[in-house]
C-alpha cells in the first residue's frame, strides 16, 4: 500500500525528467495525461485502503495517506485527467515547447500530490511552494506582455503569501519547541495542541491561514488569481482553479485542525467568514462587468473558493462533507469549462465576451457542452454543486452562521444572475459582423479536441451527488479526519 | 576548540550525526557576537532602505546574508551543535553569495543603477523603516516572552526584517528592488526561525533555500524578458491587466 504513496508523486516527476530530455519524442504530449491517470490510480488504491484502515504510512511517517489525503488525491488525479487529456494536442507546431510545457505540467501534479501526502508540515509548506516555481513558466507560457505581467504578478504575490505561511508555520514549531516536544508532523500536533501556547499559537495560525489563503485566492489577496489564471493556457488553468485553490485550501484545513484543538474555533472561523463573505463579494461584484470570459471562470474559482471558506468556518460533519464534495465538483466543472474555452479561443482568436456571439448557432459542438458546464457551475441540479452548495448553506445555518449564509445567499444570487447573462449573450445573439450562420466549417477542426473527457467530467458531476455508496461513505471518511 | 564526542539533543532526522559536537563558546562572547550580529541586520535594513542604487542594494543583501549567517554560526557554536554549523555554512554560500550574483544578473537588464522615481524617497523611506521596526518589536514582546532561548531578544530583529522588506517591495518600481526587498523578508524569517525554535529540521531548511533559489532564479529569468516587451523593467509598466 505504501508503494502508492511513492508513486503517486515519483512516477509524475520521473515523468517530467523524460520528457525535458526525449523534447522531440511526438509522444510527449501524452506525458501529463499518464502522470494524471497514474495519480488518480494510486488515489483509488488509497481510498480503498483508507476505508478499511486509519492511514497509511511510510518514511517513517513523514509521508501518511488517511482518508482526506486519499480523497484529494483523487481529486488531483481526475481533475489533472480532465484539463490534460482535454488539452491533448498530439501534433504541436513548436514540439520542444510543447515538451517544456508537458514537463512542466508532470512537475506540477508531482508538488501537489506530494503537498496532500505530506504529515510533515514543513514538507507541505515545501510542495505548496513547489507548485509555485512549476507553474510560474506555465503561466508566462505564451511569451505576451500579459502573460508576463500575470506570471510576475503570480510568482511575487505567490511567494510572498506562501512566506508568511512558512514564518507561521515557524512560530509553530517554536512554540512546540517551547513545550518540550518539538515536532512538525500534524499527527504529532493534534495530540499535543492542548499543551501549546496559546499566544503563539494564535500568531502561528494566524500567519499560516493568511499565507496559504493568498495561494487559495481568497480575497483580499486574490489579485494575482485572474490575471494568471486568464493568462495561462487552458489546462494549466484548469489544473490551476480545479486542484491548485483546493489543495492550498487542504492546507487551510489542515492548520485549522490544530488551530481549533489549541484555541477553540473563534478564531479560525472568525478569520475564514471574512475571508469568504469578501471573495464572495469581490467574485459577485467584478463578474457583473467582466469581458473576458477566461477571467470570468477566474472569478467564478474566487467565487467558490469563499464558499469552502464559509464551509470550513462552519463546520460540522454536514458542512465539511459538503466541502469536500464541492471541491471535487467544482474542479471537475472548472477544468471542463477552462477546456473548451481554450478551444474557443482558439477557434474565435479572441477572448473577448462581446466579441462571441450566437455560438449555439455557429460552433453548437462547443457551445453546447460549455452552456451546460456553465449550468453546473451555477449550481442548477442535477449537478453535484446544488447539492454541496446547499450542504454549506445548510450545514453554516445549523452551526450558528445563519447571518452570514444568508449574506451568503444574497451574493450567490448576484454572482448567478451575471453568470447568466454572460453565458446568454455568449450562447444566443446575432453572429458578430452581421453575416447569416457562417457555419463552423470555415475553421478548421474548431471544437478540436477530445470530447469525451469533458463529457465524462460533467457526467460524473452529474452523478456523484446522488451517489450514497460509494461517494457519501468517501467523503464522510475524509470529513472524519478533521474531526480531530 | 576541542572537538569531542558526545550524544546530541539533536532531532533525530540525520541519525548518527550529533555525535561529534564542539566545545561551546563562553556565553558572555556568544552573547555579544549574537547582539552585534542582531544589530549589522537591523542596520544593513536601514540602509537597504535609504539607499536607491540597485548595486548598493545588492553588496548590502550580500551583507545581510553573511550577518545571518554568522548568526546561526554563533547559536551553533553556542550550543555545541556541528549541524547548525554545516547549516550556517549553506546559507552563506546561497544567500550572501550565489543569490546576490543572481541578482546582479538581474540588474543588467535595467537601463540605469538608480531607482529615479521610487514611491517614497529615501528619507521617508527611513523613517518608515525605522516605524516599522519599532512596530515589530511591539508585536515581537509575545515571542521574546515565549521563549527562554538563547539571544530571545533578538526574534524582533527578524520581524523587522520581514515588514521592511514588504515595504521595499510596495514603494520601490523596479524588478531588481522587489526581489532584494523579498530576499529581505526571507532573511527575516530565517532569525526567526533560528532564535526561536533552534533552526527547523535540516530537511526542511535545505527544502526551504532550494525554493528560494529557484524562487530568485525564476524572477530573474522574467526580469530579463521585460526589456524585450515592456521596455525596461519600471513594475509600473505591468499594469495592463484589470477590470
Amino acid at each position: 500500500m505504501s508503494t502508492a504513496i511513492w508513486i503517486a508523486f515519483l512516477f509524475p516527476a520521473a515523468l517530467a525528467v523524460v520528457t525535458v530530455l526525449a523534447a522531440r519524442a511526438r509522444v510527449a504530449g501524452l506525458a501529463s495525461v499518464a502522470a494524471s491517470a497514474v495519480v488518480l490510480a494510486c488515489g483509488i488504491t488509497l481510498t480503498a485502503a483508507t476505508a478499511r484502515t486509519d492511514a497509511v504510512e511510510c518514511a517513517g511517517g513523514v509521508l501518511r495517506a488517511d482518508a482526506l489525503s486519499a480523497f484529494m488525491l483523487t481529486a488531483i488525479g481526475a481533475i489533472g485527467l480532465v484539463s490534460t487529456w482535454g488539452a491533448l494536442d498530439l501534433r504541436p507546431r513548436n514540439p520542444r515547447t510543447a515538451a517544456r510545457l508537458q514537463s512542466l505540467l508532470c512537475a506540477f501534479l508531482s508538488a501537489m500530490s506530494l503537498a496532500v501526502l505530506a504529515d510533515n508540515l514543513g514538507l507541505l509548506w515545501v510542495a505548496v511552494e513547489a507548485t509555485t516555481i512549476t507553474t510560474a513558466f506555465l503561466v508566462g507560457h505564451y511569451r505576451t506582455r500579459h502573460s508576463l505581467e500575470a506570471a510576475w504578478k503570480y510568482v511575487v504575490l505567490g511567494s510572498t503569501g506562501v512566506a508568511i505561511a512558512f514564518l507561521g508555520i515557524v512560530v509553530l514549531y517554536g512554540a512546540t519547541v517551547q513545550a518540550g516536544t518539538p515536532t512538525l508532523s500534524w499527527t504529532g500536533l493534534t495530540q499535543i495542541a492542548g499543551h501549546l501556547d496559546p499566544g503563539l499559537m494564535r500568531l502561528a495560525a494566524g500567519l499560516a491561514v493568511l499565507g496559504f489563503a493568498t495561494k487559495a485566492g481568497l480575497a483580499p489577496l486574490h489579485s494575482w488569481l485572474p490575471d494568471a489564471h486568464g493568462q495561462a493556457p487552458a489546462a494549466v488553468s484548469g489544473l490551476m482553479s480545479g486542484v491548485l485553490l483546493a489543495v492550498a485550501f487542504y492546507a487551510i484545513l489542515r492548520i485549522q485542525v490544530i488551530a481549533d484543538l489549541a484555541l477553540g474555533p473563534g478564531l479560525m472561523r472568525a478569520m475564514l467568514v471574512s475571508a469568504g463573505l469578501a471573495s464572495l463579494a469581490v467574485a459577485a461584484l467584478l463578474l457583473i462587468r467582466q469581458q473576458d470570459y477566461k477571467r470570468m471562470l477566474a472569478y467564478s474559482s474566487i467565487e467558490h473558493v469563499g464558499l469552502l471558506a464559509l464551509g470550513a468556518a462552519a463546520g460540522g460533519t454536514l458542512a465539511i462533507t459538503a466541502v469536500l464534495l464541492h471541491i471535487l465538483g467544482h474542479g471537475l466543472t472548472k477544468s471542463s469549462l477552462f477546456v473548451l474555452s481554450g478551444r474557443l479561443l482558439r477557434a474565435e482568436g479572441t477572448a473577448r465576451i462581446a466579441s462571441v456571439h450566437g455560438l449555439l448557432a455557429r460552433r453548437p459542438k462547443l457551445a453546447r457542452p460549455f452552456l451546460i458546464g456553465l449550468a453546473a457551475l451555477l449550481g442548477f441540479p442535477p449537478f453535484s454543486l446544488f447539492f454541496s452548495e446547499l450542504g454549506i448553506i445548510i450545514g453554516g445555518w445549523q452551526r450558528g452562521l445563519g447571518v452570514v449564509m444568508g449574506a451568503a445567499l444574497v451574493l450567490l444570487l448576484v454572482a448567478f444572475a451575471a453568470l447568466s447573462r454572460l453565458a446568454t449573450r455568449m450562447s444566443f445573439g446575432a453572429p458578430p459582423g452581421g453575416s447569416a450562420a457562417e457555419p463552423a466549417t470555415s475553421a478548421p477542426a474548431p471544437a478540436a479536441g477530445p470530447q469525451l473527457p469533458v463529457f465524462l467530467a460533467l457526467g460524473v458531476t452529474a452523478v456523484i451527488g446522488f451517489l450514497t455508496v460509494p461517494v457519501g461513505l468517501m467523503l464522510a471518511r475524509a470529513a472524519e479526519t478533521l474531526a480531530g | 576548540m576541542m572537538i569531542t564526542t558526545m550524544s546530541s539533543h539533536v532531532p533525530e532526522l540525520l541519525p548518527g550525526a550529533g555525535t561529534i559536537a564542539l566545545t561551546p563558546l563562553p556565553s558572555a562572547l556568544s552573547t555579544q557576537l549574537a547582539a552585534t550580529l542582531a544589530g549589522v541586520l537591523l542596520l544593513s535594513a536601514v540602509l537597504l532602505a535609504w539607499r536607491l542604487s540597485a548595486r548598493a542594494s545588492i553588496r548590502l543583501i550580500a551583507l545581510q546574508g553573511a550577518a545571518l549567517a554568522a548568526l546561526v554560526a554563533t547559536l551553533g557554536l553556542e550550543a555545541g551543535d556541528p549541524e547548525l554549523i554545516g547549516t550556517a555554512v549553506l546559507v552563506l554560500v546561497i544567500k550572501a553569495v550565489v543569490l546576490p550574483w543572481v541578482l546582479s544578473r538581474a540588474a543588467r537588464h535595467s537601463r540605469t543603477d538608480r531607482e529615479s522615481t521610487p514611491r517614497l524617497g529615501p528619507a521617508l523611506s527611513v523613517l518608515a523603516a525605522a516605524a516599522l521596526i519599532v512596530l515589530a518589536y511591539l508585536v515581537g514582546q509575545p515571542l521574546i516572552a515565549a521563549d527562554s532561548g538563547f539571544a530571545a531578544d533578538a526574534i524582533p530583529v527578524g520581524l523587522g526584517l520581514l515588514l521592511v522588506g514588504l515595504l521595499l517591495m510596495m514603494t520601490r518600481r523596479r524588478a531588481v528592488s522587489a526581489l532584494v526587498g523579498f530576499l529581505m523578508l526571507d532573511n527575516g524569517i530565517a532569525v526567526v526561525a533560528f532564535l526561536l525554535a533552534g533552526g527547523l529540521p535540516v530537511i526542511v531548511e535545505l527544502g526551504v533555500l532550494l525554493d528560494l533559489l529557484l524562487v530568485v532564479l525564476i524572477l530573474q529569468v522574467l526580469t530579463a524578458r521585460m526589456p524585450g516587451k515592456f521596455g525596461g523593467t519600471d513594475l509600473e509598466d505591468l499594469s495592463e491587466l484589470h477590470d
